[in-house]
């Protein structure tokens, strides 16, 4: 018997960008790295299911192996998030020994550790990139999702960045049903930090898949989003993460291409190597950075990855005129849905994606991540979106009893 | 930026200021790639990334790569252009794509060397080799 290989199609000279970032390429073009899963907040849609610390998460040395290792391949930028990165104790030695290696870095924090003196700290480091997150542009609507209190920590942060000179600060904002109609106050709150604002999808990865029905953007709201996109986009980041609304028509700014094992992937905190951020299943993990040749050889040599690196051919978005637009949309969305990856993404503006969610089966059974590092008991300040009795941020604050279920 | 050759900011730097004013491009001068600009190959080419204005940018053709590795090594960019095998027909869209990456500073100007100090290295551009690479 002659064991048949299958073929992969062959990467084409010259063309299109997007077609060559199809074919993937050598090393990432920027990857995100969630330092550890521990996280003091409790947010109800935390696509990696943060809080608790993993005990096999990696230790200093090997996190500056890592980044060793993203110089040799010429990685030029890294996103480091969490969990909330900067809890742990080495967070600010492991920036400066990446900045030290040409590994420039953004980090996404909630603000918890930016004091003054950090703020100027930063201030003074080039080629460091600071970015908040902020999911409403009233403490209302952005501790119902993230919990009491993180409001103020976060425009605290921004205060003390705008203070102390820091340049470029982003508020990173993840657009949801109840934050759809603050696009222009998030531009403003923005602006009166002197800070950039960014927006990127939601998807049903993580906690996040609890709470996607309630809070995925409406079609109208998406349809809003489109537009102000297309008319502020110049001065407004995405992540290009909304390249499925490119099929409402003319295309949006930047990559209209899913980067998953192509140009970007995940690095988790215990080494493990995924497609994408959004992306926690055991059905998209390379492989581990621990591993003999490390990072570079999952990048280059897994299965996994090989199978994402090419274009897609079959399934029923290759039919539709749009496809060209959105390449079918986002990978984790489908997958997180229960539809299938050739299929239309779950928030498909032409409208295919809702059919195919109301086609799903009763029996349809949505795959949850191996992994859940959620906080177990109470957290200071737990959000109250669910309607569970929010945790006053100081139990004793008003009186003993203050918080306590007393039916 | 958007070219046959060239493709930039297709991908969102995290902090790309407008490039400053350069001087423009004279293909009769000596160039070279910026100092704080590095080159990762890739399969169609090269990913071009500025460590001051962190801007990105992409070679899609090989042969620019080399152009443009090799601009160092010879007096001028047109002898460059000659010296790489860049064929006559196409060496309008190579300069137009060097004056892109002048515009986006990934290439700058270079002091002449006295012609007698110099030795060229045995590199993809050194003999008269045509093949691209």
């Amino acid at each position: 018997m002659t064991a048949v290989l299958p073929t992969r199609p062959e990467r084409p000279v010259g063309g299109r960008l997007i077609d060559q970032f199809e074919y993937g390429l050598d090393a990432p073009i920027c990857l995100t790295w969630e330092l550890t899963y521990a996280c003091n907040l409790a947010c109800v849609h935390c696509l990696s299911s943060s809080g608790r610390r993993d005990p096999r998460e990696l230790s200093t040395a090997e996190a500056e192996g890592v980044i060793d290792e993203l110089q040799r391949m010429q990685v030029f930028y890294v996103n480091v998030g969490g969990g909330e990165p900067t809890v742990r104790p080495d967070f600010w030695h492991l920036l400066d020994y990446a900045i030290g290696h040409d590994v420039g870095v953004k980090f996404s924090t909630n603000g918890i550790k930016l004091t003054k003196a950090r703020a100027e700290q930063l201030a003074r480091t080039d080629y460091v990139d600071v970015q908040i997150s902020l999911d409403g542009a009233t403490a209302e609507v952005n501790d119902a999702v993230r919990g009491t209190g993180s409001f103020a920590t976060a425009t605290r942060a921004l205060a003390n960045l705008a203070e102390a000179g820091m340049k470029d600060t982003k508020v990173s904002v993840v657009v949801t049903r109840e934050n759809a109609g603050q696009l222009d106050a998030f531009k403003a709150l923005t602006d009166s930090y002197g800070a950039q604002l960014r927006l990127t999808r939601f998807r049903p990865s993580g906690r996040g898949a609890d709470v996607w029905d309630q809070l995925h953007p409406t079609m109208a709201q998406q349809k809003d989003l489109y537009q102000w996109l297309l008319a502020n986009g110049e001065n407004v980041l995405t992540g290009d993460s909304f390249f499925h609304l490119s099929a409402f028509g003319e295309a949006l700014p930047g990559l209209n291409l899913c980067g998953a094992g192509r140009v970007v992937c995940l690095i988790d905190p215990v080494g493990d190597v995924y497609a994408c951020p959004f992306a926690i299943h055991e059905e998209f993990l390379a492989g581990n950075v621990r591993s003999p040749g490390g990072f570079q050889r999952v990048w280059q040599t897994s299965e996994l990855f090989a199978d994402l690196r090419s274009p897609q051919t079959g399934g029923a978005c290759t039919k539709c005129a749009h496809f060209d637009a959105c390449r079918g949309g986002c990978m984790a969305a489908k997958f997180f849905t229960g539809l299938p990856l050739d299929g239309p993404d779950p928030e498909c503006v032409q409208g295919y994606g809702e059919t195919a969610l109301a086609a799903r089966d009763a029996s349809t059974v949505t795959p949850r991540s191996h992994l859940d590092h959620s906080h177990t008991g109470p957290v200071r300040g737990q959000p109250t979106m669910l309607g569970m009795p929010g945790i006053p941020v100081k139990i004793c604050d008003e009186s003993p009893l203050a918080g306590a279920d007393l039916r | 930026m958007r070219g046959v050759l060239i493709d930039g900011a297709a991908v969102a730097s995290p902090a790309a200021p407008a490039a400053g004013e350069s001087a423009p491009f004279d293909p009769d001068l000596p160039w070279q790639r910026a100092r704080s600009v590095a080159l990762r190959p890739e399969p169609f080419g090269a990913l071009v990334y500025h460590f001051g204005n962190r801007k990105l940018s992409f070679l899609k053709s090989k042969l620019l790569v080399s152009v443009v590795e090799s601009l160092a090594d010879h007096p001028s960019a047109t002898a460059t252009l000659v010296a790489c095998g860049v064929p006559e027909a196409q060496r309008g869209a190579y300069v137009k794509a060097l004056a892109d990456l002048v515009r986006s500073q990934m290439i700058e100007a270079r002091a002449p060397l006295p012609p007698t100090a110099r030795r060229l290295p045995a590199g993809p551009c050194s003999g008269a080799g045509l093949e691209e690479l």
